[in-house]
C-alpha cells in the first residue's frame, strides 16, 4: 500500500479510537440494537393485556363486576370483589393470552387510554350489552378485543376450536428478519456519518483547507477515508453477526460470496453518497440536516425493522429503488432466504451505479477550501 | 524575483475583496500585509497559495503559474492558514509525522521541527490539549516542515497573549536567517515592524502605502506627535503661533488634542507655556514618533485594529 495512505488510514484509526464515543456508536450500539428488538419482540411471551373495567354505578367503582369473575372462572376466588384481576387464557403457543382488568370510572379510563395504560376497556354487562370501547385503528387495541372476546366466549362453548400450530422453520423470526437491516443500517451510518460528517467536519476546523494545499493527492485523501470506514464497517458487520450467530442461532443460509459483493456495493453506494452530500456543506447544522434528510426517510421506509409492504402500493417501486431498500433485501435474501451470487448481480450493479454517478457528482461539486 | 502579482481583481458577490494589485516580492524578503480586518489581505494571499483564483490578473511564483505547475508550487510555499484546528486527538508528533508523510519527509525532519517550535516536550500531548500559542507553534512547524522557499503566515499571533506572541516571534526570527521569503499578514504593526523589512499597508482591496517603515514615515508620516487632554476653552488658536507645529486638531467635546511638530523638543516648552498663562488646566500629555497606525489613519481614516 503506498505510504502516506497507510500512515492516513492509520491516523484515522487512532482518532476513531480514541472517541469512546464514536466507538460504542459504532460497535455497540448496533449490538444493543439487535439484542433489545430481538428480545422484545422474538421472546415476547404472553403480552400482558391490560383492561378497564368500566363500572356505571360509582359507589362500587372500585370493585371488578361479578359477571367478569363468572367469566374468568374465579368466582369462588380469594380475589372476587378485588380491584384488579390477571386472567391467563390459552393451552398453546398462539392462542394465549394474559390480561389484567381493572376497575375504573370512565374518567379514569380515558386518562389511563391517553397515557398508554390500556389500550381498551368494557362497559355493561353481559345481561344488558357488552360495549368495547378502543381505537379501531390500533392494531394492538383490536388484537387484545378479539383475543378477549375469544376468551369469552370459549367459556361458555363447547364447540371445537381451529387448532394453531406454531411455525419453527429457518429464518422466520423477527429478528431474522431484523438482522440483516441492522447491517445495512449500519453500512449506511458508516458511510454518511463515518465519511460524510468527518469530511464536512474537517471543512469546518479549515483543516481540509490546509490540507489540500499539501503536495497530497486529493484522490489519496478521499480514498483513505473511503478505506478506514470500509474495513471499520466490516468489523462492525462482523462483530453483530457474531452476535447474532451465538445470541439468537442466525446463521447465513446463501453466498459468501454474494454477501461480500452485496457488502462492496452498499458500502460503494453510500460512499458515494456521503461524497455528495458533503461536498458543499460549510456548517455543523446544514451538516447534520443534510445527513439526516438523506438517512431518516430511508431509515423509515426501507423496511430496517418492519417490512415496507405494508405502506401503500403506489409507494412500494419507489421505497424498492432506494440503496438502503436495495441493500437490506439483498442481505436479508443471502442471510434468510440462502439466495446466492446470481439473484444480487442485479442490485449489486444498481448499488454501484448509484455510487459511481454519487461520487462524480460529489467530486464535481467538492469545495476543498 | 519570488512572486511577481499583476493587476490581479478578486470579488465575492457584491464585495470587491482585491482591487486591481501588483505586487512584486524578491528572494528572501520579508513583507508584512499591513491592514484592518476586510482590508484584502488574507483573500490576497489565498490567491498567491494558490486557494482562491483571481478574477482577473495574473500571479508566478519562482516564474510558474497554479494552473501549471501545482503540485511543484505546493512542495516550495510553507504556510499557516488563518484559524486552522488541527485533529484534536492526534499528538503533536503524530500531526508533524502525517504533514511531513504529505511532504515525503521522514521522522529526522519532524523531530528537528520540534525543536525549532520548542514543542519536544508536548510531543505526546493531545492537541486538542495545547493552548492557543503552543496550537500556533504547531501551525508554524507545519508550515516550515517542508524547508519551504516562500512561507506565507495569515494573522499567526491573533488573539494569542503577548508572551505567545514573542514566543512565535523568536521563532520566525530565527527562520528568517534561512533565507526564506516571507510573506505575513497581520494588523498588529509591532509584528510588521518586528519581523519584516518591508510593509505593504492595504485598505478595502487597494495597496496604499508600500516600502521600508523609515520610507513610510519619511513619505507619510513627517513629524512628530503631542497628544493633550485638556479642562477648559480650547487654546489651539494660538497653538500655530508657537512655531514648529505642522497641523493641530482639537475635539471641543472631550477636549483632547494633538499638534503634529518638527521637534518635540523645539516646540513642547512653549506649548507648556502657553497652557500655564491661559485659564485652562492639563489633565494629560503625550509625546511620541509617528507610528503606522498614525500612518494608516492619515490615509484611511480607519485605525488598523478596527
Amino acid at each position: 500500500m503506498n505510504s502516506i495512505l497507510f500512515q492516513l488510514v492509520i491516523s484515522q484509526f487512532k482518532l476513531f479510537f480514541r472517541e469512546p464515543g464514536v466507538v460504542f456508536w459504532s460497535f455497540g450500539f448496533p449490538v444493543v440494537m439487535a439484542w433489545i428488538l430481538g428480545i422484545a419482540f422474538a421472546n415476547k411471551g404472553e403480552i400482558l393485556r391490560n383492561v378497564a373495567i368500566v363500572t356505571e354505578n360509582p359507589a362500587v367503582v372500585s370493585a371488578l363486576p361479578k359477571w367478569l369473575h363468572e367469566k374468568s372462572g374465579t368466582v369462588d376466588n380469594q380475589l372476587s370483589g378485588e380491584a384488579e384481576l390477571e386472567w391467563e387464557v390459552g393451552m398453546n403457543a398462539g392462542d394465549q393470552a394474559r390480561f389484567r382488568f381493572r376497575a375504573m370510572s370512565e374518567e379514569e379510563a380515558v386518562l389511563a387510554l391517553k397515557r398508554g395504560q390500556i389500550s381498551l376497556w368494557i362497559e355493561g354487562s353481559p345481561e344488558t350489552n357488552l360495549s368495547y370501547r378502543f381505537d379501531p385503528d390500533n392494531a394492538d387495541a383490536r388484537l387484545t378485543y378479539l383475543l378477549l372476546e375469544t376468551a369469552f366466549r370459549e367459556k361458555i362453548s363447547s364447540e371445537i376450536k381451529a387448532e394453531i400450530r406454531p411455525l419453527t422453520m429457518v429464518g422466520i423470526r423477527y429478528v431474522d428478519f431484523l438482522i440483516p437491516g441492522l447491517m445495512a443500517m449500519s453500512i449506511m451510518n458508516a458511510c454518511l456519518w463515518g465519511i460524510g460528517w468527518n469530511l464536512i467536519e474537517l471543512r469546518i476546523k479549515k483543516l481540509l483547507r490546509r490540507i489540500v494545499a499539501t503536495p497530497l493527492r486529493k484522490s489519496i485523501f478521499l480514498i483513505s477515508h473511503g478505506l478506514n470506514r470500509m474495513i471499520l464497517s466490516a468489523a462492525e458487520m462482523l462483530l453483530l453477526y457474531i452476535f447474532a450467530y451465538f445470541y439468537f442461532d442466525i446463521r447465513i443460509q446463501g453466498s459468501l460470496l454474494a454477501l461480500a459483493l452485496v457488502f462492496l456495493s452498499g458500502y460503494c453506494a453510500f460512499a458515494g453518497i456521503a461524497i455528495l452530500i458533503s461536498s458543499r456543506v460549510q456548517n455543523t447544522q446544514s451538516g447534520y440536516g443534510m445527513i439526516n434528510i438523506v438517512t431518516m426517510p430511508m431509515f423509515i421506509l426501507s423496511g430496517i425493522f418492519f417490512s415496507y409492504h405494508n405502506f401503500p402500493d403506489w409507494l412500494i417501486p419507489y421505497v424498492e429503488v432506494l440503496p438502503l431498500t436495495m441493500l437490506t433485501n439483498s442481505l436479508r435474501g443471502i442471510i434468510t432466504e440462502g439466495i446466492g451470487l446470481a439473484q444480487v448481480i442485479q442490485p449489486s450493479l444498481g448499488l454501484f451505479g448509484i455510487g459511481a454517478v454519487c461520487f462524480a457528482l460529489g467530486l464535481k461539486l467538492y469545495l476543498w477550501h | 524575483m519570488t512572486i511577481e502579482v499583476r493587476n490581479v481583481c478578486k470579488s465575492f458577490k457584491d464585495v470587491d475583496a482585491v482591487r486591481n494589485v501588483s505586487l512584486r516580492v524578491e528572494s528572501g524578503e520579508a513583507l508584512a500585509l499591513l491592514g484592518p480586518n476586510g482590508a484584502g489581505k488574507t483573500t490576497l494571499v489565498e490567491m498567491i497559495e494558490g486557494v482562491q483564483i483571481p478574477d482577473s490578473g495574473e500571479i508566478k511564483i519562482l516564474e510558474k503559474t497554479w494552473a501549471k505547475d501545482e503540485h511543484f508550487l505546493r512542495k516550495e510555499i510553507g504556510l499557516a492558514l488563518q484559524e486552522t484546528r488541527f485533529q484534536d486527538r492526534l499528538t503533536v508528533e503524530e500531526t508533524l509525522g502525517l504533514f511531513a508523510g504529505f511532504y515525503g519527509l521522514n521522522q529526522v525532519r519532524t523531530r528537528e521541527v520540534l525543536e525549532i517550535i520548542q514543542l519536544e516536550s508536548k510531543r505526546d500531548t493531545w492537541v486538542v490539549q495545547l493552548s492557543g500559542g503552543q496550537r500556533q507553534r504547531l501551525a508554524l512547524g507545519i508550515a516550515i516542515l517542508p524547508r519551504p522557499q516562500i512561507l506565507i503566515l495569515d494573522e499567526p499571533t491573533t488573539g494569542l497573549d503577548p508572551n505567545a506572541r514573542r514566543d512565535l516571534w523568536k521563532i520566525l526570527e530565527d527562520f528568517k536567517s534561512t533565507g526564506t521569503t516571507l510573506i505575513l499578514t497581520t494588523h498588529y504593526m509591532e509584528e510588521a515592524e518586528f519581523l519584516c523589512e518591508r510593509i505593504v499597508m492595504m485598505d478595502q482591496g487597494e495597496i496604499l502605502a508600500d516600502g521600508t517603515l523609515a520610507q513610510l514615515l519619511d513619505k507619510f508620516g513627517e513629524g512628530d506627535l503631542i497628544e493633550y487632554v485638556i479642562d477648559g476653552s480650547n487654546p489651539t488658536d494660538e497653538t500655530n503661533l508657537l512655531g514648529g507645529v505642522l497641523s493641530c486638531r482639537w475635539d471641543s467635546e472631550t477636549g483632547q488634542g494633538n499638534l503634529t511638530v518638527n521637534s518635540i523638543s523645539e516646540t513642547l516648552p512653549k506649548f507648556l507655556d502657553l497652557i500655564k498663562n491661559s485659564e485652562v488646566s492639563l489633565t494629560s500629555l503625550e509625546c511620541r514618533r509617528r507610528t503606522l497606525d498614525d500612518l494608516f489613519l492619515a490615509m484611511s481614516g480607519r485605525h488598523l485594529d478596527e
